[in-house]
C-alpha cells in the first residue's frame, strides 16, 4: 500500500531530475511558519480563557452600598455560609485609596458613592440566594455579583479570536493547498510525454500519481518542517523575552496537549498536500484517455 | 540485429495474457472517427484482424492510417461504431479498464517516442516494469533484446546520443520486450536505410511465427513485396478500399537459394 514511498531507482528515474514544483518547498515553509505561529497564538489564547474561566467560575463579591459600616458583620455572615472560603473584605477607605489614582483628592468626596466588597469563592451557588438575603437584612441593597459575569465579554473575546485563529489556520492550510495544486499541474505539464508514453504502455492512473505523490510528499515534508523549525525558534524567543520582562509568567503557557497539536501541525500540512497533489494529478490525468 | 533469436524472451508467454486466445485480434463495426467537430477521418470500417496475421496499412498520406492505429492502441475512442480487442468490447469501456488491454498491444511511433531523460535500457525496461516485474526480471530480458536489436553496447545511452536508427530500435525493443499479442508500428522503416529496414521486418515477421498479430503502417512497397503470406488493408479518404478487409497481397514466390 505504500509502495511508492520507496520507489526502485528506476522509478524514480522516470520523472528525470527535474525538482517537483521549485518554490513549492519555500511557499509550504512559509505557509507551514505562518500557520504555526497562529496556531500557537490561538492554543495561547485558549488556554488563558481556560485559565480565567477557571480561577473566577467560584469567584463572588458581595457589594455593599453606602461603605458598609457593618462591614465585620457582614463578613462573618458570609463566612458562616457553608461551602465559602477565601473571604477578603475591600472597606470603603480602601476602596477610595484605590479609586484615588484615577479619581484624585475626588475619591475622597463624600458624594461619591462608595461600595464595599466583600470576595469569596462558593462551592455551592445553591446557598447564594440565602446569603444574599441574610446580608440585606443587615445591610439594605446589598446585592451578590458573579465574577464570571463580569468577566463573560473578556471570554468572549477571546473566545471569538480563537476561532480567528482557527480560520486563519485553515485558510493558509487552504492556501498551501492551492499552491500544491499549481506545483502539480507545472509538473504534469512538464512531464506530459513521459505520461503519455506511460499510459500507451498501459500505465495506470494510480502508478503514474504515485511517482508525483512522492515527490510531492518529500518537498511539502521539507518544507512544512522548516517552517515548523523557525516558528519554534520566534516562539522560545517570544517565551523567553516575556519571560525575561515578567510578563506572562503564571499566566498563559502551552501545555502537552497544546506542543503536540503543533508539533503534528506540519505533519498535517504535508499529509494535506499530498492528499491535495494526488487528486489534482489523478483529476487531470483522468482527462485523458 | 541477430537473427534466429533464441533466448527466454521468445519461449516466454506474454505478461498477462497466458492462455487467452481469440479468432479476431480485432473487430471494427462500422467505425467512424472525427477530432473535434471537424469531418470525419475514418469512416464505416468494418474488419477483423485474424490472431496470429500479419497485416500491411497502406493508403497515401492523410487516408487516416495513423488515426487507424490509434484506434488500435486505445489512444482513442471511436466517435461512432463498436471496436473489439482481444474479444472484449472497449468502444465505451471505462478508461481504469484500458491500462490491461494496451499492456497486451506494442507499439512502435512513426517518432519512436522515448522517454529522453532515460536510458535506452531504461526505456526497453519500461513496458515491464509497467506490468511490474522486479529489477531481477527486467535486466535479463533487457539485456537479451537490445542485445538482439544490436543494441547491447549502447544500453546506457539516452535516445539524444543515439541515431535515428538506433533510436528506431530501441523503440522497437520496447514495443516487443513485453511479448505482445498485437503489434502495431506507424512507418516503422521511415527512419532507417533499407538493409536495416529488412532487419526490422525480419523481427515482426520473427514475432508474427511466435504468434503475435502485427499490423505495419507503411508507404514502403518493397516491404510488403517482401512480406510474404501479409495482408494488405488498403485506406483511402478514411474508409477501407476493400470494405471486407480481406484484400490479399499476392505472395510472391520464396527465393531460391542461393
Amino acid at each position: 500500500m505504500l509502495d511508492w514511498l520507496f520507489p526502485s531507482p528506476a522509478d524514480r528515474r522516470l520523472l528525470g531530475t527535474a525538482k517537483f514544483g521549485g518554490p513549492t518547498p519555500w511557499v509550504i515553509a512559509i505557509m507551514s511558519f505562518s500557520i504555526m505561529l497562529i496556531a500557537a497564538s490561538g492554543l495561547a489564547l485558549a488556554s488563558t480563557a481556560a485559565l480565567v474561566s477557571s480561577s473566577i467560575e467560584t469567584r463572588y463579591t458581595l457589594q455593599v452600598p453606602g461603605g458598609g459600616a457593618n462591614l465585620a458583620q457582614l463578613v462573618a455572615t458570609v463566612r458562616s455560609t457553608p461551602g465559602v472560603s477565601s473571604v477578603r473584605a475591600v472597606s470603603e477607605i480602601d476602596m477610595r485609596q484605590t479609586l484615588e489614582r484615577w479619581l484624585g483628592p475626588a475619591a475622597e468626596s463624600a458624594e461619591l458613592p462608595v461600595p464595599a466588597l466583600i470576595d469569596f469563592d462558593a462551592a455551592d451557588a445553591s446557598r447564594l440566594a440565602s446569603l444574599q438575603r441574610r446580608a440585606q437584612s443587615i445591610a439594605p441593597g446589598a446585592s451578590i455579583v458573579a465574577h464570571r459575569d463580569s468577566v463573560r465579554p473578556l471570554l468572549h473575546s477571546l473566545h471569538l479570536l480563537q476561532w480567528v485563529a482557527f480560520g486563519l489556520v485553515l485558510l493558509l492550510s487552504a492556501a498551501a493547498s492551492a499552491a500544491v495544486v499549481l506545483a502539480a499541474r507545472g509538473a504534469l505539464d512538464t512531464h506530459r510525454f513521459t505520461i503519455e508514453v506511460m499510459h500507451g504502455i498501459g500505465a495506470t492512473d494510480l502508478q503514474v500519481t504515485h511517482m508525483f505523490q512522492r515527490k510531492i510528499l518529500i518537498d511539502a515534508l521539507i518544507g512544512s518542517l522548516a517552517g515548523a523549525l523557525a516558528a519554534a525558534a520566534v516562539l522560545l524567543l517570544l517565551a523567553s523575552g516575556a519571560a525575561l520582562a515578567g510578563e506572562l509568567t503564571g499566566g498563559a503557557t502551552l501545555g502537552p496537549i497544546d506542543l503536540l497539536i503543533l508539533a503534528l501541525l506540519p505533519l498535517a500540512l504535508t499529509l494535506l498536500a499530498t492528499w491535495v497533489a494526488r487528486t489534482a494529478v489523478l483529476r487531470s490525468l483522468r482527462k485523458a484517455l | 540485429m541477430h537473427g534466429a533469436w533464441q533466448g527466454a524472451w521468445a519461449t516466454r508467454p506474454p505478461l498477462e495474457s497466458a492462455g487467452r486466445q481469440v479468432a479476431a485480434v480485432a473487430e471494427f463495426d462500422s467505425v467512424g472517427l472525427r477530432y473535434g467537430t471537424g469531418a470525419e477521418v475514418l469512416r464505416d470500417l468494418d474488419f477483423r484482424l485474424r490472431t496470429g496475421s500479419f497485416y500491411f496499412l497502406t493508403g497515401p498520406s492523410g487516408a487516416g492510417k495513423t488515426s487507424l492505429l490509434k484506434l488500435l492502441y486505445l489512444a482513442q475512442r471511436p466517435t461512432r461504431g463498436r471496436i473489439k480487442l482481444f474479444g472484449e468490447e472497449l468502444s465505451e469501456a471505462p478508461r481504469e479498464d484500458l491500462p490491461p488491454f494496451r499492456r497486451r498491444i506494442g507499439v512502435v511511433f512513426q517518432d519512436f517516442r522515448l522517454i529522453r531523460h532515460l536510458s535506452a535500457f531504461d526505456n526497453v525496461a519500461l513496458p515491464l516494469r509497467i506490468a511490474g516485474a522486479s529489477d531481477e526480471d527486467v535486466e535479463g530480458p533487457v539485456r537479451e533484446m537490445l542485445a538482439w536489436v544490436g543494441l547491447a553496447d549502447r544500453a546506457s545511452a539516452r535516445p539524444p546520443t543515439l541515431s535515428g536508427g538506433e533510436q528506431q530500435r530501441v523503440a522497437i525493443a520496447r514495443a516487443v520486450i513485453n511479448r505482445p499479442e498485437l503489434l502495431v508500428a506507424d512507418e516503422p522503416t521511415g527512419n532507417v536505410d533499407a538493409d536495416m529496414a529488412n532487419r526490422l521486418m525480419g523481427l515482426f515477421t520473427a514475432m508474427n511465427r511466435l504468434g503475435t498479430t502485427v499490423v505495419v503502417a507503411t508507404h514502403d512497397v518493397s516491404l510488403i513485396s517482401a512480406t510474404p503470406g501479409a495482408q494488405l488493408i488498403r485506406l483511402e479518404n478514411g474508409t477501407l478500399v476493400d470494405p471486407t478487409g480481406t484484400l490479399k497481397n499476392p505472395p510472391r514466390p520464396p527465393r531460391s537459394a542461393g
